[in-house]
């Protein structure tokens, strides 16, 4: 945090503004504590919207991870979560370096046309991917959820920002001393572009673990369903489960937010060393 | 490839991939209720006790995604043997040719029209059924007793005319200092079975009828459907005994002990019981002059086109089993949900449960609505709340405007 | 190999590159354009799911065109654009451009505004459909009430519904934004501020002459990323909105949500398609002009 020390700085408005910064923090997470808060009540308090709730219990948590299936769940999202991400980083930074690095008739295009993927809804490509996966075999197995997403446009425009500012003359250097292409890009540059590598990380892998439709097209198998598959059972016909969609949604948290709190420090801290060049 | 060739492709794959095996699985689809899961799985239970040879493999998905999921299963040729469809569904389904007839040699048309409430015949087409309901559903009045107590009213005596329903929930009505409303009278909630109480209760309370008989013309932009309108909105525009959208669902307010009346389904039965403290009552729909109706929906299983051989044979015998009248009683035990046969539904025990009586009283003369497109059509009547709550239109010209709307959405459906 | 020792430096990196882009440019045409190009086709007939496809020509999009309902949808589309993007920004950019000088619990304050990026917006939706509520179950019509301010319908207004969408949606994507904005200022070398500061420059002028065209690459960036979000928001409306029909009277029905229909309740293939395509050119145009005006020289 060094760099902090030499920014500019308005000594007298510090406290007003790290006051202020915290009070907006604290707004920012209202609605998370109402969720906390109702997924401690019983059916019957769930309407009385106090955020403290009267006679808070874990009977909803009890219940929840008393469904053998929800075992299941959480490792199918962990697992497709966890690959989908490394295949992403692997791609998108390889791509990105080309679109970055490499002078080549066409790279214009490709560009244009590896980011207008981001264009066509989710929702429109569902049922391509559905009638594909079905003719392959894919449905209800880990490749199917996972394939769509192995490499996006999203990550591959961010690495491409990044790996612009990695010096081209370190790349000649290396071309000098002998080194593979492939090694200049995976040995030299990639590691000046750690942070937005696990910014990357981050994104992609919460964007898995969060993501519904797809997933709930792809699986039938009950024991194939990811966690917000799993969960999107509560919401039904004629009542909705409000108390355990909030215990669901709770639970599924947890775990992004350790993956946050693991890779937070460095998305920001490396960021220096590279940075974001357009 | 095109998509038709995938479609192919992927009925040839898994023709090829299907071997012979000694016991025949057979695929179910329902959405996700808890109760309905639980009583598949007992009938599945009992049927694979009775069919040693068959398995059923008993698959559910969010009621939300259902129609989606069921569309993208069908279109690649995917999907179950048996499938449990709104009836309201059936029109789209059928057209497509996607369901198969059920053989009269199991399935006698006569014998169903003879054995089955008379909504049922929905599903018979040119004299060949088409699905079979376990249950059925029909509307009727929850009330909130210690509400009523509060106001005044008698617990034990709900209002049985459209007159004193008003009274009752403007006397339940609680409103603070500035005009706030505490307590709701009488639920009004896009998220709720309104339309239908609208539909096939007040219109034909005041002598009037939604639809044509063959269902393809609008027949409620008429004195007696606006009357009928006014009937319902008057409760949040005229008689502030209510708030349209109160604490978004009308189950949400009554559970909260908000709201004094609820007019819902009798698959609500599960989730009023469960809520403690509440002290509760059911009575049948109050009637207008003289007249009573309700309005009765269904659930039924069909069988997919494509099922054939020892997979048809099974999912047959599967279909008539959750048919009988014993998985019928264990429907209603289960789910809450209404036997499809009277000789089961209306049983003198059943009739004087206090809880199940007066829904199935109303089974009695129920009228079910021919939907086209139940969302677009839904769509429809929420809009005309709408216009008339916050759009400043009058109830007449709102009516007016759904009636050329549902008109057009039936036009292109049976123009086809 | 003597081929490839023959090539100028120029043929080998484009060599190198075709090589690094073969397995992706495979995996997009089969995932993405393969689908995108049926769509096109699609949007021809007047495939139903249920039946047959039929070549029908422009009629869908003659049938677009003359709607009402889509060119309603078409300016909601916009309007989540045109007050999303900005505010978003102007609020990402200030708490980014404030935490990045505080130095006690920085970490805690990054993670609190992250936090809504990682919840799921259906649980998200219910709790912002209570505090909209009227008094005396809403905490925002009770703050306001309390400061002695008329209550407002908020999702049950033709004219407020789609703010009232947006704000969570805006709420959600804050923390992204905000983590973008964080590693671009941090980017920034010191020198410049250094160089400023003897200079005696105000930290006014140094954000408009120094840190504002610095961060053009992050903006860049998510001036790109984020409009195809607004364009093509979907989950808060579907969620927070009536039977997710994107009402009331469809005050707050984007774009997408209309597609959804069309493909899902309406079954109507042809009809979303045809929608589909043209959010695909209207995001493509956006994009392709976001790009060269931004383009850093």
């Amino acid at each position: 945090m060094s760099q902090a020390l030499h920014r500019p700085r308005i000594r007298p408005g510090r406290i007003v503004v790290w006051t202020l910064l915290m009070l907006g923090g604290i707004v920012m997470i209202m609605p998370f504590a109402y969720m906390i808060s109702t997924s401690l009540k019983t059916p019957e308090q769930v309407y009385d919207l106090r955020l403290i709730p009267v006679r808070p219990t874990l009977k909803n948590y009890a219940a929840l991870l008393a469904d053998a299936r929800f075992l299941d769940w959480f490792v199918n999202s962990l697992v497709t979560s966890t690959l989908v991400t490394v295949s992403v980083l692997f791609f998108d930074s390889l791509v990105g370096y080309t679109l970055a690095k490499y002078r080549f008739r066409g790279r214009g295009v490709v560009f244009i046309a590896i980011l207008s993927t981001l264009m066509i809804p989710t929702e429109m490509l569902v049922i391509p991917w559905y009638l594909m996966s079905a003719s392959l075999g894919w449905l209800d197995t880990y490749w199917g959820i996972m394939f769509p997403g192995l490499i996006t446009g999203f990550g591959v425009f961010m690495m491409r920002q990044f790996f612009m500012t990695v010096p081209d003359e370190l790349i000649d250097a290396a071309r000098i001393d002998g080194l593979s292409e492939f090694r200049i890009w995976w040995e030299i540059a990639m590691p000046l572009v750690t942070p937005a590598l696990s910014a990357l990380a981050i994104f992609t892998f919460l964007g898995n673990w969060t993501a519904f439709l797809w997933p709930l097209i792809a699986t039938s198998e009950s024991t194939l369903f990811t966690v917000p598959v799993g969960l999107s059972s509560f919401a039904s016909e004629n009542l909705t489960r409000w108390e355990m969609v909030m215990t669901g949604a709770a639970v599924s948290t947890i775990p992004t937010l350790i993956v946050f709190i693991l890779f937070q420090k460095y998305i920001i801290r490396g960021v220096v060393l590279s940075g974001l060049k357009g | 490839m095109t998509l038709k060739t995938a479609i192919a492709s992927a009925a040839l794959g898994a023709a090829l991939l299907s071997t012979p095996a000694v016991a025949v699985e057979i695929e179910y689809w329902q959405y996700y209720f808890e109760g309905r899961v639980q009583a598949i799985d007992q009938l599945i239970e009992a049927f694979e006790a009775e069919n040693p040879d068959i398995t059923v493999k008993h698959t559910h998905f969010p009621y939300a995604q259902y129609r989606t999921k069921i569309a993208a299963a069908v279109m690649a040729g995917q999907g179950p043997d048996v499938v449990q469809l709104y009836y309201g569904w059936l029109p789209d389904f059928l057209k497509a040719g996607l369901l198969e007839p059920l053989p009269a040699e199991t399935f006698d048309p006569a014998t169903i029209d003879a054995e089955y409430f008379p909504i049922v015949k929905r599903m018979k087409v040119d004299g060949q059924y088409y699905g079979l309901p376990t249950a059925v559903r029909s509307l009727a009045m929850f009330y909130n007793k210690d509400l009523f107590t509060k106001a005044g009213l008698d617990p034990e005596s709900p209002p049985a005319t459209y007159e004193e329903l008003v009274t009752a929930a403007k006397a339940i009505a609680e409103h603070d200092g500035s005009g706030n409303l505490l307590v709701a009278g009488i639920t009004a909630t896009p998220v709720a079975q309104d339309a239908h109480w609208w539909r096939e209760v007040l219109i034909r309370q005041h002598g009037g009828a939604p639809y044509s008989d063959d269902g393809r013309t609008v027949t409620y932009d008429t004195p007696e459907g606006a009357a009928a309108l006014h009937d319902y909105t008057d409760m949040f525009m005229v008689h502030d005994a209510t708030e349209y959208g109160f604490m978004n669902e009308s189950q949400a307010s009554f559970a909260a002990q908000r709201a004094g009346i609820l007019i819902d389904g009798s698959f609500r039965i599960g989730a009023v019981q469960a809520m403690e403290g509440l002290n509760w009552g059911v009575a049948p729909l109050p009637t207008q002059n003289g007249v009573s109706s309700n309005y009765a929906s269904y659930w039924v299983n069909g069988i997919t086109r494509g099922t054939e051989g020892e997979e048809l044979e099974a999912s047959l015998k599967f279909l008539e089993f959750i048919t009988r009248p014993e998985a019928m009683q264990l429907w209603l035990e289960v789910v809450g949900e209404l036997p499809a046969r009277p000789s089961v539904a209306l049983t003198e025990e059943n009739l004087a449960d206090p809880v199940y009586g007066p829904f199935l009283a109303g089974l009695d003369g129920a009228q079910t609505t021919e939907f086209v497109n139940e969302s677009a059509q839904r769509q429809i009547w929420l809009d005309m709340i709408d216009r008339i709550n916050i759009g400043g239109v009058s109830v007449e010209d709102s009516l007016a405007e759904a009636a050329t709307a549902e008109q057009k959405l039936l036009d292109e459906f049976y123009a086809e | 190999m003597r081929a490839i020792d023959s090539l100028t430096i120029h043929q080998k990196q484009a060599l190198w590159a075709w090589v690094f882009l073969a397995v992706p440019i495979v995996f997009f045409v089969v995932v993405r354009f393969y689908p995108t190009l049926d769509s096109a086709w699609i949007s021809l007939t007047n495939w139903s799911l249920f039946r047959e496809p039929k070549f029908i020509g422009f009629a869908n999009y003659r049938k677009m065109f003359a709607d009402p309902v889509f060119w309603k949808v078409f300016a909601n589309t916009f309007k989540y654009l045109a007050l999303g993007l900005p505010i978003s920004l102007l609020i990402s950019f200030t708490v980014a451009y404030f935490l990045d000088r505080v130095r006690v619990m920085h970490g805690l304050i990054r993670g609190l505004y992250f936090v809504p990026y990682l919840t799921t917006a259906v649980a998200m939706a219910w709790v912002w459909r209570w505090f909209y509520e009227p008094v005396p179950i809403g905490l925002f019509n009770d703050v306001l009430s309390s400061l002695g301010l008329p209550q407002q319908p908020f999702l049950r207004s033709v004219d407020q519904a789609l703010p009232s969408v947006l704000a969570p949606a805006i709420w959600a994507g804050l923390g992204f934004q905000v983590i973008i904005f964080l590693a671009g200022l941090r980017a920034i070398p010191e020198t410049y501020y250094e160089a400023a500061r003897i200079d005696g420059v105000g930290s006014w002028t140094i954000l408009r002459e120094i840190t504002l065209p610095l961060l053009r690459p992050t903006l860049l960036f998510l001036i790109v990323i984020s409009s195809i979000g607004f364009l093509r928001i979907f989950d808060q409306v579907y969620n927070m909105t009536v039977d997710g029909q994107g009402g009331p009277l469809n005050a707050t029905r984007p774009l997408v949500l209309n597609i959804y229909n069309s493909a899902f309740v309406d079954y109507d293939m042809g009809y979303a398609t045809a929608q589909t395509m043209v959010l695909f050119l209207v995001l493509l145009v956006i994009t392709v002009v976001q790009l060269r005006l931004l383009r850093s020289s």
